[in-house]
């Protein structure tokens, strides 16, 4: 079994052990059943538009948060230690770490499929489920952007607060800011374009039920520039 | 099976190692001696491809630790000081973990984990978590995770320091059994261990190699002599002046002052050193006789590697960690 897989494993069963992601899947899931309640309303569209939208704003707070120990536990607990000097490569960590959370982000993620059983039973037959299908793949790719970056400031630092709040400002810059940057009209055409490569703008297209490449590769792009990111400061260790 | 060359490392300013060089054969178990901050966890910290070198080389089986540093870390077995452990994993799961990591098929990774839980006495808390373990057992869980691939190489690191008595017995029982097949590094700064344990010692302090050898050879090296020590009762100046006028005495020292600290009234403890390292305790104790001093205590006290040891430290300790400087 590749060493990635090994570490992926690991990473995933200890997630099941600690209650800061039970905390933050309770909370995660409370919103969301919220926000569901709120929009099941009779006369409302049967989509989930409104639910993943909100959800990518969610993912701004919840995946630093769960992120926050990857990289900065082991270099608190001191575990890096026995983990560099096993016969394992930089970027085997960093894939097996990152595989890990993206497997419990799914796992995270299949409570609220209950919603779509939810609409299917009460709008039999006219339920749309191409519009949903696409949402989560978004969501998904979301995650794994968002869980890249979680991955990269939980290596640059020993406590996970900083990795936490670090991750959240990031994620926030690239998320929200240009969301709150398109509502004021009069933007320059420069800040207009940089605005459009958001988080939010290339998500909303999946969360309308199009699968446009150009957005995937975007998600792709980030993600695996985060990475590799990440890949660098764990080898940068071997030139101090 | 460990060669190391003009190894250094500074951080900074600060030369924490400074071009150490030893060379370890297969089969022999090592000591690495040395007072706390001396180098020793940060030499072993770049044997094992941890940290890099600032300068110098070194290889283990025939691998250089910058160049072949994954061969390097396939051929060996580390106990890092502080043995850190995931915490909420169960020993058994641990080691599987550590198993995998290494690539050991499922077979031979079951054989080995038996094999080392056995070894290593963690038969009874095989299925405990890691975190609810007392700090022996955790020790020996790392101790076991390095035994695991059966390495040609282990690194260890204080492997007994936080041990109750009867663990550090057979912690040592256990490394001095494992020596011959595996080459053993350890280190530490408890003497007893190194002679217990180690076939040769490497002296460290203040980031350099300030001695090599079996402990034998180490307690000759700085002209240790024994010493008889004697405790009369009679005037200290005189009792000095009379066994200095032993033949085959080199120094006499009054021990205790004036006698006047001794309980009972002026007992005077001499110790009694010979040049050509001769045994005068018949002589000295015919001497305290003759002069009607009643004798107490006579007994010939050998040189030891803590006297050596400090010695040697102490000098070092003197000229400090080197400041390396600006270019």
């Amino acid at each position: 079994m590749s060493r990635a897989v090994v570490i992926a494993r690991r990473e995933l069963s200890s997630y099941f052990y600690s209650p800061v992601a039970y905390v933050a899947m309770f909370l995660f899931l409370l919103v969301c059943g919220l926000l569901f309640w709120d929009d099941f309303q009779p006369g409302h569209p049967a989509a989930m538009r409104t639910i993943f939208d909100w959800m990518v704003w969610l993912l701004v707070f919840v995946v630093p948060v769960l992120c926050m120990g990857l990289l900065a536990q082991e270099w608190s607990t001191g575990t890096i230690e026995t983990l560099m000097t096993a016969p394992v490569g930089e970027t085997d960590v960093v894939v097996g770490k990152f595989l890990g959370s993206l497997f419990f982000f799914v796992v995270l993620l299949v409570p609220t499929l209950l919603y779509v059983v939810m609409l299917a039973t009460h709008n039999v037959g006219r339920l749309d489920l191409g519009p949903i299908f696409s949402g989560y793949v978004g969501i998904v790719l979301v995650g794994a952007m968002f869980i890249a970056v979680g991955l990269f400031c939980s290596s640059l630092t020993r406590s996970q607060v900083v990795a936490a709040v670090s991750a959240a400002a990031i994620l926030f810059v690239v998320t929200i800011v240009p969301w709150w940057a398109s509502t004021k009209a009069t933007l320059p055409t420069f800040w207009r374009t940089l605005a459009d490569q958001s988080v939010y703008r290339r998500y909303t297209d999946f969360s309308r039920g199009v699968l446009d490449t150009s957005n995937l590769i975007f998600f792709v792009i980030a993600t695996a520039l985060f990475l590799f990111l990440t890949v660098k400061v764990l080898e940068s260790r071997r030139w101090k | 099976m460990i060669s190391v060359s003009e190894l250094s490392k500074s951080y900074g300013p600060v030369l924490a190692v400074d071009r150490v060089s030893f060379e370890v054969p297969k089969g022999e178990v090592v000591g690495f001696l040395g007072p706390n901050g001396a180098g020793k966890s940060t030499t072993m910290k770049m044997l094992t491809c941890y940290i890099p070198p600032t300068n110098g080389t070194a290889t283990i089986n025939g691998f250089d630790i910058f160049h072949q540093s994954e061969q390097v870390r396939e051929s060996l077995g580390y106990l890092p000081e502080n043995v850190p452990l995931y915490q909420e994993m169960k020993v058994e799961e641990y080691l599987d973990f550590r198993g995998q990591l290494r690539k050991m098929l499922r077979a031979d990774r079951r054989k080995r984990i038996d094999y080392v839980v056995n070894r290593c006495w963690l038969g009874s808390v095989r299925n405990r978590i890691i975190g609810h373990l007392s700090k022996g057992y955790r020790q020996r869980v790392g101790l076991a995770d390095a035994l695991l691939h059966n390495p040609a190489v282990l690194i260890l690191d204080e492997p007994t320091v936080g041990l109750d008595p009867t663990q550090i017995r057979e912690t040592r029982k256990l490394i001095r059994d494992l020596g011959g097949e595996h080459t053993i590094m350890l280190s530490t700064h408890i003497l007893p261990e190194v002679e217990a344990v180690c076939d040769r010692a490497i002296v460290i302090a203040a980031g350099r190699v300030v001695a090599q050898g079996t402990t034998e050879e180490l307690r000759q090296s700085r002209r240790l002599t024994a010493r008889v020590l004697v405790e009369c009762r009679g005037p200290a100046r005189e009792v000095e002046a009379a066994l200095s006028r032993v033949s085959g005495v080199s120094k006499v020292e009054i021990l205790n002052g004036d006698g006047a600290s001794s309980g009972d009234g002026k007992y005077v403890t001499a110790a009694v050193r010979s040049a050509e390292q001769r045994d005068v305790r018949e002589e000295v104790a015919r001497t305290v006789v003759q002069h009607g001093w009643p004798l107490r205590e006579i007994r010939l006290e050998h040189a030891t590697l803590e006297e050596f040891f400090i010695q040697v430290t102490a000098t070092q300790a003197m000229a400090g960690p080197e400041e390396v400087s600006s270019q």
